[in-house]
């Protein structure tokens, strides 16, 4: 067995009104910022799985994003080796 | 007639529907959600309020709950379930009615009266509803925002899968695709709606009209037993 980690980014499906980001939008120019369009706000999951090889741990993450992170009637999903993405702290 | 209503962790209108469903004349008893049985009910109510706090998205975790593998179970068998609101959202994650309930588009939590064109009164959860009548209901709720891809909301409203619409004249609270409000099953067993019928179960509380979709419940529930008694 191994450790793997992960992270899943979840987004709106391109084309559905995503309200966080209209909203996001809405308060730039109070900001005094102009310019900025297509804001879209979206999710990010980490995670780190116990597996006997990264083929494994990635098809429980695959199944945990499809079914759990993300809908997938009204949103897309991402997942990568945390080794390929730039990860916080 | 035997109700139960299922108690999440954040269910906060539990109480509310199980006093409307004794009102309407039923049997009721609450269900604790780490429970795998749902005690031999007639209709199962997934109650509103915030189920193990909305996290990640409204309802979904409680789908994973000991309790809904016996709701899925008791859905199967013909059993009826009404989720509302929290509910609604609870059994669109679990994929047991179409759809998917966003974010409102008004960016707002919107709790007010709303009123519901009922668009079809020969189905379980509206056969109390005299024809042509509307519905007076308060709604409660940051996400109910219903969604399907166009395709497939041609697909549910050719099969009579719309119950509940927004109409004037308060109109659509929430962005909702084609005002959509209460949507029910392929089987026509299980439906889920936005606004509170128990919450407009008495006069005092300012509307009665909730009271119709538990009437139409309990007299489903006889005109099934009924049929399963003569078959």
């Amino acid at each position: 067995m191994s450790s793997h980690r992960f992270v899943v980014s979840v987004m709106p499906k391109p084309g559905i009104l995503d309200p966080q980001g209209r909203a996001v939008e809405q308060s730039l120019p109070h900001l005094d910022i102009s310019g900025v369009t297509d804001v879209r706000v979206g999710r990010r999951v980490e995670l780190t799985v116990e597996a006997p090889d990264m083929l494994a741990a990635r098809a429980v993450v695959e199944r945990l994003a499809s079914e759990v992170f993300a809908n997938p009637i009204i949103e897309t999903w991402e997942v990568a080796p945390a080794s390929l993405v730039a990860v916080a702290g | 007639m035997k109700v139960g209503v299922v108690v999440f962790p954040g269910s906060n209108c539990d109480r509310d529907a199980l006093h409307a469903a004794r009102l309407a004349g039923a049997e009721v008893e609450l269900l604790w959600h780490e429970s795998p049985d749902v005690r031999g009910v007639d209709l199962i109510v997934l109650p509103g309020g915030f189920a193990y706090g909305d996290y990640l998205r409204a309802g979904v975790l409680a789908r994973f709950s000991p309790i809904m593998g016996a709701v899925r179970e008791h859905a199967a068998a013909g059993g009826f379930v009404l989720g509302i609101c929290n509910g609604f959202q609870v059994l669109a994650e679990a994929g047991l009615v179409p759809g998917a309930l966003r974010r409102n588009s008004t960016l707002r939590f919107e709790h007010r009266w709303v009123r519901l064109a009922v668009e079809r009164t020969d189905s379980a959860f509206t056969r109390a509803v005299p024809a042509g009548r509307t519905l007076r209901l308060p709604v409660a709720h940051g996400e109910g925002n219903y969604f399907l891809p166009d395709a497939d909301l041609d697909v549910l409203e050719a099969r009579g899968g719309v119950l509940f619409r927004y109409t004037a004249p308060e109109g659509n609270p929430n962005g909702s695709a084609r005002d959509i409000a209460g949507v029910v099953d392929a089987g026509g067993r299980v439906c889920g709606l936005m606004p509170h019928p128990e919450r407009a179960a008495e006069a005092v509380l300012g509307s009665e009209d909730g009271m119709l979709v538990f009437r139409s419940l309990v007299e489903s529930v006889a005109i099934s037993r009924r049929a399963l008694s003569v078959a």
